[in-house]
């Protein structure tokens, strides 16, 4: 079945359908890795965005019950150039193409991704529309001019969890030794796994638990997980996170990282495409070594707005120089911008679970 | 971390001649690592014996040694050039095992050299078996299970242990007797008896077998700060068990999950440091079991490789290059990517497209080798293409291997028994049982079950067979998207390429170049490195639904271009040579200001270095491809001659469609290539020709022959390389040949030459443009006229030719140059018998001998002929005087027979050598001995030598060789007819048996280690039995053979100078500088 993309601008890639049939609004970025569709699939943080893979074959090795960041996926659609006829790996159980069905979300093949990367490179990221109901570019066009942009609205609220829960996943010769509080802005499963097996015990609670209900656990330490869209117009989390800073060690983690940035009076700017992908080099200012990381943002800390001497910028990307980390020692916290969970990417960054594990000790 | 200041001079080993299994991708990463460390100041010694190289041309390097890879010949030089570091990892397994053995033997700590990139200790525990296994069990990484056992007890124990199948691999057994595979208890029982028995300490090593996983490779970098990046990762389509060098392999890993990638990623990187390692680039490979997911490594190459040429040319990223500024301290994130400028090279390609390496086989050269593909590599070059997808990669990479095929087909089988058997056994033509096995409906499970290659490959191959039946008109841009040719398309609509690429043009069907950025789009790309796909068009929502766009990549630019048309994939025949002169051209024109335009297939070759010309296209050398690049590129000219045959096949075409073939006109071309036309071209300048003819009939060909009169030279018409090229002495065999020759038709005729025995054959390669004619060189080959010219040893300038029949050959060449109007290169042989020059074929071509000659002279023979073809003139290039060196340049020929047990090694007229190796030295036995010892004949100082030869060649040549080794104190021992000729001419030699008679005989002798030089030479057409065993016994225990006589004087004169003595090094720049200084004075 045929499949229309249609971006804000008017550019029309026709391809086929697969996943569900019908019609969805998003911000369309590009994904630059080459393996782990599935954990992006399932990555709370692309709510509200179409993901167009660089890749271009991809549903090779299927979907399994294990590679998943979250509960269930939440981007809006899904790009591809080729979606592979077969799935061909031991742990596989379903196609993508059945998976997405079943989930309701749209994707579209067979289109020039390449092209589509570039578009929006240079033109930055848009919003756009994948439809197999409406043939009509020009009624999808208005349709995708009224739908709305990520700028100012609060995604969190849509991907966290509505009750605290806790971590069961064991993981395996680990003596737990820290209580963790995960302040869910929207959190992938592999920062969860990544704490127990440093030796946490890991309590989530959702983004809009107060800061007297999460010092009320005690925690040993808190961690402010990823999450999608603007952090700006998340601000009842900055508020919270404004609240515990300095009382308990605090590790944020991409959104996680922004919210440390506003709570501390800085401010964030929006990415002309953002960064997505598994291979951004990340510098470690202070020894030099330089990490792969797993990158997924559209927004950033505007370092330069933040006051005082105290923190400090720990890690700059190589590529174009944004922040990458901040620290503060006075008020017992560290964030990264980008992901050291991985899921999916590199693994470079993980020391910095134990890091954090250290800092409660 | 900035670069080091204690070292300013370093050591750079290439990988000597061109063999199997190490090809041009040492030159090209060589090259590279030179310029590199050029570029930031440091000094660098080169050494290579190798003159077909890039790397030997005296600008890559401040002192270059065309000198034997030996440790004695590199301590010579180190003691010379005293050189503060040793870069090991560039060269191969050669330049990693010399350095090796320097280290070893105290040379480096001598002269205070510091091996950098990796230490001996490194590369000792990747390289050593044991310590490997070790290393890797230390940091937990799983490897095949294994156990040695020295009695069935303890091998039942641990074979129970292992579980079946398990791999039985006897220690010390010659040549690799008694080892096999078991799948079963039975099996198991006899052949671990076997083993037991066949190993001189009673020792086998029992080994799980991986035999059927898949098999991956990962390209890591490491620098000084402990980083470390993965360049890429690489998926084998034949799984484990074949060599990888053999496989089909795909680029990046297709199916794996990212959790199983990035555990391999861990395993790679945590072993790239626990080896030790300390920068620079390593292929580690791994086997992963295709149902549990377990996952083993296999090995560890602690250089970069041919993977790793592979790697760059796949991901953009030049791993020897940024190799080479690691080792003098750098860090990853100090180099900056020079295809993005902005970012640095510590990151990870992100590819957004498909790579698929085919390697080319070269069986049909030695039919009496097992085409069976194991874990020796067998293949002799590669293919890579480009697509977005694995299936139009795969297809362009089967038309990219030129062996007549227009993308994936069939192949003929007997039955189903025999597919299938093709199908499990793998073998060179794997891919087209397939396609069969496909058509016959079999399914992707069956296939999986009887290949074990990956159910997504197949899945793919199954999808090109199923549409293929469907193409119509209706679809050609599906069509073209899975990587169908318009000759495929033809055949398919019974049409024919014109008009399928007519037809394909009227609906705007026409590729878009899309580049090879290293960061599938996210960043800007300033390297212009382009590869063709078929994209589906997209619009503008306001805009009519006709009016669509396709993203072409493709940057115009209004500075007049030049394209420049590579070999492909290299084979026996056409290899480096022709890709060094396709990189001379490009230097060239940019010289002259143009922008230069590379298209070539060869993963291997500098020429595919996106910074050796303006603009590369990765693109199959087809008709179709090249016209579709020249559509968009419009440049002035294209240039034909300087890759081989390969090229010059399509002048016609492309001349045809309208385009501008620069120097030598194609009609030229022709004179010289056509039969007929060439004929009447002799006639016409009165130069003698052997008496010849052609015939398509068996009769016509013996009438033919009746005419001419026996020995007679046949071949096809339009080869290269001297396929299916043979000497036939009488009706009978000349029978055989016709009946074996079923391509021949009445356009393609067998040629029958009259063959000129015991002549001497010389080969001429010049220069002209059109007013000035120039010789380069002038050849004499050693072995006598019959061998072909592409195994023969060289001597430049002649050794035994009188002036008078040099002057004869000059005016020949001369006077063909000027009537083919030649501009450009041109070579020419001939053959002299006594005082008559027989011009035996021309070649308005670059010749395989154009990069030695411009060795031997100095003058680079390939750039002027670039020049000259974009209308320069060889006055103003200062080259119009033929330059007669006064030192000895030998060129010698390497041949992959170790490769091949049990195939006869003598010479013929169908040429088997991979490579070439120079020796240069003041005389001609010097010069000789160190080409020897480059092509790795190590000749005896002192020891036995066995002669035997035919009775033709019972004459006083064997006499002086006989006595002259006698005078050098060497027994001699000969079969009682040989003894008895040298008795009868005062040569008194011991007698041994012939094999046939009984043992002890010879074979003992070479097993024993007693024979340190074999002359025999070959009888006839079919060889005795005896000689191919006594002669392939002797390549597997490394002692020297020569099949020709003037093969066996040239030898005994080179073991008089290595005895009598010690040979020199000088560094070819030296050299030169005698040569130039004379030619600016005149």
């Amino acid at each position: 079945m045929k499949a229309l993309l249609v971006l804000e601008d008017g550019t029309v890639f026709e391809g086929k359908s697969f996943g569900k049939q019908g019609e969805a609004f998003g911000e369309v970025v590009f994904n630059t890795s080459i393996t782990g569709y599935q954990e992006i699939i399932t990555d709370p943080s692309y709510k509200g965005q179409i993901v167009n893979m660089t890749y271009p074959l991809i549903g090779n090795y299927g979907v399994n019950p294990e590679d998943i960041e979250s509960r269930k996926p939440w981007l809006e659609g899904f790009v591809v150039k080729e979606l592979s006829a077969i799935r061909s790996n031991w742990r596989s159980t379903q196609s993508l193409d059945e998976y997405l069905e079943k989930n309701n979300i749209p994707g579209i093949e067979g289109i020039d991704t390449r092209a589509l990367t570039r578009h929006i490179r240079l033109q930055g990221a848009m919003r756009g529309v994948i439809s197999t109901r409406n043939e009509n570019t020009n009624a999808l066009l208005e349709k995708v001019r009224a739908s709305p942009s990520l700028v100012g609205i609060d995604l969190v609220k849509e991907v966290i969890c509505q009750e605290p829960y806790v971590w069961k996943e064991k993981a395996p010769g680990v003596r737990p030794k820290y209580d963790v509080v995960v302040l869910d802005c929207g959190v992938k499963y592999n920062i969860l796994r990544h704490l127990s097996r440093v030796g946490c015990r890991v309590k989530v609670v959702p983004a809009n638990t107060s800061s007297s209900e999460i010092l009320k656990l005690k925690p040993d330490g808190i961690l402010l997980s990823n999450g999608p869209g603007d952090p700006a117009a998340v601000t009842y989390v900055v508020e919270t996170v404004r609240e515990l800073l300095g009382r308990v060690p605090i590790f944020g983690i991409c959104l996680g990282h922004q919210m440390l940035g506003l709570a501390l009076g800085g401010e964030t700017f929006k990415l002309k495409f953002g960064h997505h992908g598994g291979n951004h080099p990340v510098k470690e200012i202070k020894t030099g070594k330089v990490a792969i990381t797993s990158q997924n943002h559209g927004f950033n800390v505007d370092i330069k707005s933040l006051p005082g001497k105290d923190t400090l910028m720990t890690h700059v990307n190589l590529y174009d120089h944004t922040a990458e980390g901040l620290e503060n020692k006075k008020l017992k916290f560290f964030s990264v911008q980008y992901h050291p969970e991985a899921g999916p990417g590199p693994h470079d960054a993980g020391y910095l679970f134990e890091k954090f594990a250290r800092m409660m000790k | 971390m900035p670069k080091r200041k204690d070292i300013k001079k370093i050591l750079i080993i290439g990988s000597g001649p061109i063999v199997i299994g190490q090809a041009c991708e040492f030159d090209y990463s060589g090259t590279q690592a030179c310029k590199a460390l050029r570029e930031e100041g440091f000094k660098v010694v080169l050494v290579n014996s190798n003159p077909a190289t890039i790397m030997t041309d005296p600008e890559t390097a401040d002192a270059t040694y065309i000198e034997p890879i030996t440790v004695d010949m590199l301590e010579q030089i180190i003691k010379k050039e005293r050189p503060d570091a040793l870069l090991p990892t560039l060269g191969g397994q050669t330049g990693l095992n010399v350095s090796m053995q320097l280290a070893g033997k105290g040379i480096l700590n001598k002269y205070k050299v510091q091996m950098i990139g990796a230490d001996k200790h490194a590369i000792k525990k990747a390289e050593d078996r044991k310590l490997f296994k070790e290393a890797m069990k230390r940091i937990g990484i799983d490897l095949p299970k294994s156990g040695l056992a020295y009695n069935m007890q303890e091998a039942r124990k641990a074979a129970r242990r292992i579980g079946f199948p398990v791999i039985i691999r006897p220690s010390f057994t010659l040549g690799g007797t008694g080892g096999g595979t078991a799948y079963n208890a039975g099996q198991f029982e006899e052949l671990a008896q076997k083993g037991l028995e066949a190993s001189m300490i009673s020792e086998i090593l029992i080994e799980e077998s991986v035999i059927g996983w898949k098999e991956f490779e990962l390209e890591v970098m490491r620098d000084k700060l402990d980083n470390v990046v993965i360049i890429c990762s690489i998926e084998n389509l034949d799984p484990m068990g074949v060599h990888t060098g053999d496989s089909i392999t795909v680029a990046p890993a297709q199916t794996l999950t990212d959790m199983e990638y990035q555990r391999m990623r861990d395993a790679a990187i945590r072993c790239i440091r626990e080896i030790g390692v300390e920068t620079g680039g390593s292929n580690i490979q791994f086997a992963l079991h295709p149902e549990t997911g377990r996952m083993v490594i296999i090995e560890m190459n602690p250089r970069v490789s041919r993977s790793s040429a592979l790697a760059s040319k796949a991901t953009g990223f030049p791993i020897a290059k940024i190799a080479a500024k690691l080792a003098v301290g750098y860090t990853l994130d100090e180099i900056p990517n020079d295809i993005t400028k902005e970012t640095p090279a510590s990151f990870e390609p992100a590819i957004d497209y498909c790579v698929v390496k085919i390697p080319r086989f070269a069986f049909e050269k030695f039919p009496a080798a097992d085409p069976t593909l194991t874990v020796q590599m067998k293949s002799v070059g590669e293919v890579m293409a480009i697509g977005r997808t694995f299936k139009e990669a795969l297809q362009k990479g089967i038309r990219g291997l030129e062996i007549k095929r227009d993308g994936l087909s069939g192949i003929a089988y007997k039955d189903a028994a025999a597919l299938e058997e093709r199908l499990k056994t793998p073998n060179a033509e794997r891919l087209f049982y397939l396609y069969i096995a496909f058509k016959e409906r079999y399914s992707v499970e069956k296939l999986y079950a009887l290949t074990k290659i990956d159910p997504w490959f197949l899945e793919n191959i199954r999808e090109i067979v199923e549409f293929e039946a469907r193409i119509n008109k209706e679809n050609l841009l599906e069509a073209k998207q899975l990587g169908f040719s318009d000759r495929q398309i033809a055949a398919r609509l019974k049409s024919d390429e014109d008009s399928i690429r007519r037809l394909r043009k009227e609906d705007n069907i026409e590729p878009v170049y899309k580049l090879v950025d290293t960061c599938a789009a996210e960043f800007e790309a300033f390297t212009p490195y382009y590869y063709s796909t078929y994209e589906t068009p997209f619009r503008n929502s306001r805009n009519d639904k006709k009016d669509t766009f396709t993203d072409d990549e493709m940057r115009g630019s209004a500075k007049k271009k030049m394209m420049i048309l590579g070999g492909g994939p290299n084979r026996i025949g056409q290899g480096i040579e022709f890709d060094y002169c396709c990189v001379h051209a490009s230097f060239a024109l940019k010289e002259m200001g143009y922008e230069t335009i590379m298209v070539n297939s060869n993963p291997e070759t500098v020429s595919t270095d996106y910074d050796t010309s303006d603009k590369l296209y990765f693109e199959p050398l087809t008709k179709e491809d090249v016209l579709n690049i020249i559509d968009k590129e419009k440049p002035e000219g294209v240039i034909v001659q300087l890759g081989g045959q390969t090229p010059l096949n399509l002048a016609v075409p492309l001349e045809k469609a309208g385009v501008k073939i620069v120097g030598t006109s194609p009609d030229s071309i022709d004179r010289a290539e056509d039969r007929k036309r060439f004929s009447e071209l002799v006639e016409k300048l009165r130069l003698i020709q052997p008496p010849n003819g052609t015939a398509v009939t068996v009769e016509e060909a013996i009438a033919a022959a009746k005419k001419i009169g026996y020995p007679v030279l046949v071949r096809p018409s339009y080869v290269l390389g001297g396929r299916a090229m043979e000497i036939v002495y009488d009706n009978k065999s000349l029978q055989h040949y016709m009946q074996q020759a079923v391509w021949a038709s009445p356009e393609r005729p067998v040629l029958v030459d009259k063959f000129i025995e015991d002549a001497i054959e010389v080969d001429v390669d010049m220069i002209a443009d059109g007013e000035t004619f120039c010789i380069g060189g002038i050849l004499e080959h050693i072995e006598e006229a019959g061998v072909h010219s592409g195994d023969a040893a060289m001597v430049l300038p002649p050794h035994t030719l009188p002036k008078e029949v040099i002057e004869k050959i000059r005016q020949y060449t001369y006077a063909l140059a000027r009537e083919l109007n030649v501009v450009g290169l041109m070579n020419v042989q001939y053959a002299v018998k006594d005082t008559t020059v027989y011009i035996l074929e021309v070649n308005p071509r670059a010749s395989r001998t154009v990069p030695f000659v411009s060795k031997a002279i100095g003058v680079p023979l390939a750039k002027l002929a670039a020049k000259v073809m974009a209308g320069a003139k060889l006055k103003d290039l200062r080259f119009t005087r033929e330059i007669v060196p006064r030192y000895i340049c030998i060129k010698e020929s390497v041949l992959p027979f170790a490769k091949f047990a049990g195939v006869d090694i003598a010479l013929g007229p169908e040429m088997k050598s991979t490579g070439e190796v120079m020796g240069i030295d003041t005389d001609f036995g010097r010069s000789f001995a160190k080409s020897q010892l480059a092509a790795y004949q190590n000749l005896p100082v002192k020891g036995a030598c066995f002669i035997s030869v035919k009775d033709q060649d019972k004459k006083q040549t064997i006499v002086s060789v006989a006595r002259k080794l006698l005078d050098l104190k060497f027994n001699i021992i000969s079969t009682t007819g040989t003894a008895k000729f040298l008795a009868d001419h005062g040569v008194y030699v011991t007698t041994i048996q012939r094999v046939s008679e009984g043992r002890p005989n010879l074979l003992d002798l070479i097993q024993e280690r007693k024979i340190h030089l074999i002359v025999n030479t070959v009888s006839g057409k079919v060889p005795r039995q005896d000689e191919v065993r006594i002669r392939s016994r002797a390549v597997s225990f490394g002692v020297p053979t020569v099949t020709t006589l003037p093969g066996a004087t040239a030898c005994v004169r080179a073991i008089e100078a290595l005895v009598r003595h010690k040979i020199s090094v000088k560094p070819l720049q030296k050299y030169h500088r005698k040569v130039t200084r004379k030619r600016w004075k005149k």
